[in-house]
């Protein structure tokens, strides 16, 4: 992501946002497709193959397999994306105490 | 030594565990006592919210479940952590950044409205005492079956250390304790797994064995030999899906964004100290669960696989003997339908359902005795079923007897009934705590006297969380009959009522008070009045041509989440924005910092 950071806090929050929102909607894209697309919608078309060298029929293995491994990567891929995104914004090195207390 | 003795001691020795816990973690303000002081290190947060998630149903449940639904369990395995992935990018680290310490503080103070976290409080102490109530009973079971001691009593022990480290230690007790229980329920799956996985495939990682070929025949595939096993006995293949697509799209989803909107699940998050944090333990708290969820479906077909092998066509008198011991639990029953004394597994009912007798129910005599048949087997009140199936067997068993089928060794079993016990005892407390700050906090704090001392809410919570104890208690020993449907249907609720709201709350800055209150209400009406009518009004319509495009009322969440964000955002912009200082909130939690009080960064950084 090569944008310019914007000068000013309120252009800045902006832009922070906008590229949050970017992140999520494609992590989220390849979510559903993961789940709701090859393990869900095109499962019987997906058992038509199989993993070579495995018993796994490719739907079936989505489902009770493959889907979970890629939501623990769709997450720390975030993890990573929104840390370099809150250093290049400098909240990078935080880890203060955050909310109010009661 | 006996499994028995090999029990006691494995299960004593975790306890002791929990105990010392409890002992080293008492707490002395609020904070600590509802979010362990908000310093909870990721990785430690991510252990407890595995354990804290994975409850009763999920260690003992799941696989059974999944045994005997084949590919169409999978929307188990997905709904229970696909929710997850919702949960870290959408909810979690704004929640954290917001920094209260609960879901109804969020409702209420993004919605500036006293019934808005009114009603939250009410649905999360509802939602929480339905799912604890399971949890205890999980309890009851274990001990029963394992420690020969009376279900009551085994309830009672499970209370007693659950007060001790609920009530001393609040979340900061509950935190380490689950960590410790995180240990001891992965170690206690992943044990027997392994140790069949071997056995069967050769393979000493089930995920990987269970696309491995058997032992017994090189070059037959386990999924293979079991689908074919489950054709030759007219069942359809283990393989294949049967459910509906829209249905299986529907349970999923519902269960997914449940997941994400359950509030002692949510409240984990506040435990660490910042938004980056709050990321990074989602990440861990998936990982954690992924070992175990991806592990389940490879104790499913082991199970399956060895328990059509074993009992399938054998003669009754020659049966293995946990065969026996799960029949005098009365969660296996056997009628000789074709009198040739040999065990028959095939599809459909074993047993009739009569009006007298709605479930499977044992014969006893006057003295309470069991009554035995010819080959001595005990005998049931049900009259068979028209099809050829003989055996009953209950779904729920297949985790605990999938060691014995399997003959492993005893301790392997001792450690099976520690770890349901530590997954059992980790959600109930993770639910007591919710239900205590829902008390404590969200309704006397923060709604009736707002002047309540420090010193004060404390006791309050504590004695909340004293009460809830025995409230669950009671609920394990005595549960009312509908408890195992609600649980299901609790993840529905969730799904139209808690996450729409926080969500819009968060990624909508418009979105009113208005506007949330009428699409939480038209939500949960519609999602519960779907429920209430096919679950309790009119069980016998509960048939897939009566459901609306057909969806059963585990999936109607979906339904009722669509509704809710339509009525939310139609209210919202035909009625006032929110006040300005609710929009700056919105923004606030939306960046990890401040932006107007820091300096841009230093060229160096960027990149």
């Amino acid at each position: 992501m090569a944008t310019e950071i914007p000068a000013s806090a309120e252009a800045k929050r902006r832009a922070y946002w906008r590229t949050n929102l970017t992140i999520l909607a494609v992590l989220l894209a390849v979510w559903f497709l993961a789940s709701f697309g090859c393990a869900i919608l095109w499962a019987d078309a997906l058992d038509a193959f199989r993993i070579p060298g495995t018993g796994f029929k490719l739907g079936f293995w989505m489902g009770h397999q493959g889907s979970i491994y890629i939501f623990v990567l769709l997450i720390w891929i975030y993890i990573w994306l929104m840390n370099r995104l809150d250093r290049r914004y400098g909240a990078g090195e935080e880890f203060t105490h955050q909310g109010e207390d009661i | 030594m006996s499994v028995q003795l090999w029990t006691w001691l494995i299960v004593g020795v975790s306890f002791t565990l929990y105990a010392g816990i409890a002992v080293w973690s008492r707490v002395a303000s609020t904070k600590e006592f509802y979010v362990a002081e908000g310093n909870v290190h990721p990785v430690a947060n991510g252990m407890a919210t595995a354990a804290d998630w994975m409850s009763a149903a999920s260690f003992l449940g799941m696989a059974g479940i999944i045994a005997f639904a084949g590919r169409d369990g999978g929307i188990y395995l997905m709904g229970w952590t696909g929710g997850y992935v919702l949960l870290a990018l959408l909810l979690a680290p704004y929640l954290r950044k917001f920094g209260k310490y609960t879901v109804p503080d969020f409702i209420g103070d993004r919605y500036y409205s006293s019934t808005a976290r009114v009603v939250a409080v009410l649905c999360a102490i509802f939602i929480s005492f339905t799912y604890v109530a399971g949890q205890m009973r999980g309890v009851g079971v274990v001990f029963s079956r394992f420690l020969e001691v009376d279900i009551t009593l085994g309830v009672l022990i499970g209370t007693l250390i659950v007060f001790m480290y609920a009530v001393m230690g609040g979340m900061k007790g509950i935190t380490y304790t689950q960590v410790a229980q995180y240990c001891v329920l992965i170690f206690a799956y992943l044990v027997p797994a392994i140790f069949i996985s071997i056995m069967l495939t050769g393979n000493p990682v089930p995920q990987l064995g269970l696309g491995g070929n058997l032992v017994a025949e090189p070059n037959v595939s386990l999924l293979d030999k079991l689908d074919g096993m489950q054709r030759e006995l007219g069942f359809d293949a283990y393989t294949a899906g049967s459910a509906s697509t829209i249905e299986v799209f529907c349970v999923t989803m519902a269960l997914m964004a449940g997941t994400a909107g359950l509030p002692h699940v949510i409240i984990r998050f506040y435990t660490v100290p910042d938004m980056k944090a709050a990321r990074t333990s989602a990440g861990w708290a998936l990982l954690f669960i992924a070992i175990l969820y991806t592990t389940a479906p490879a104790v499913a077909v082991f199970a399956k696989t060895n328990f059509i092998t074993t009992v399938h066509d054998q003669p009754y008198r020659e049966i293995p003997s946990w065969f026996k011991t799960w029949e005098s639990a009365e969660l296996i029953g056997w009628v000789d339908k074709d009198s040739d004394g040999r065990v028959d597994y095939r599809p459909g009912p074993a047993f009739a359902r009569t009006e007298d007798y709605p479930k499977p129910t044992f014969q006893h005599d006057a003295d309470g005795r069991e009554i035995r048949g010819e080959h001595g087997q005990l005998l049931l009140h049900n009259p068979p079923s028209p099809g050829d199936n003989e055996v009953y067997v209950d779904r729920d068993i297949m985790v605990l007897a999938n060691p014995e089928i399997a003959q492993l060794p005893n301790w392997v079993i001792g450690l099976v009934a520690a770890g349901a016990l530590a997954a059992a005892l980790s959600t109930a407390a993770g639910l007591l705590l919710v239900i205590s700050t829902a008390v404590a906090h969200d309704f006397c704090k923060r709604t009736v006297f707002p002047n309540l001392s420090e010193k004060g809410e404390l006791l309050l919570a504590r004695i909340a969380a004293a009460a809830a104890v025995m409230v669950a208690a009671y609920l394990g020993i005595n549960p009312p009959g509908f408890v195992a449907e609600v649980v299901a249907f609790a993840f529905g609720l969730a799904a139209a009522s808690f996450f729409p709201a926080i969500l819009l709350g968060i990624f909508v800055r418009r979105v009113n008070r208005e506007g949330a209150v009428a699409g939480m209400l038209a939500g949960i009406t519609f999602t519960a009045a779907y429920i209430i009518y096919f679950a309790f009004i009119n069980p016998t319509a509960n048939q897939p041509e009566n459901w609306l495009w057909g969806i059963s009322p585990k999936g109607i969440g979906t339904l009722g989440m669509l509704l809710n964000f339509a009525v939310t955002l139609v209210v919202t912009f035909l009625t006032p924005p929110p006040p300005r200082e609710v929009q700056q909130l919105v923004e606030n939690i939306r960046v990890p910092v401040d932006f107007a009080e820091r300096p841009a960064p230093a060229e160096g950084d960027r990149g």
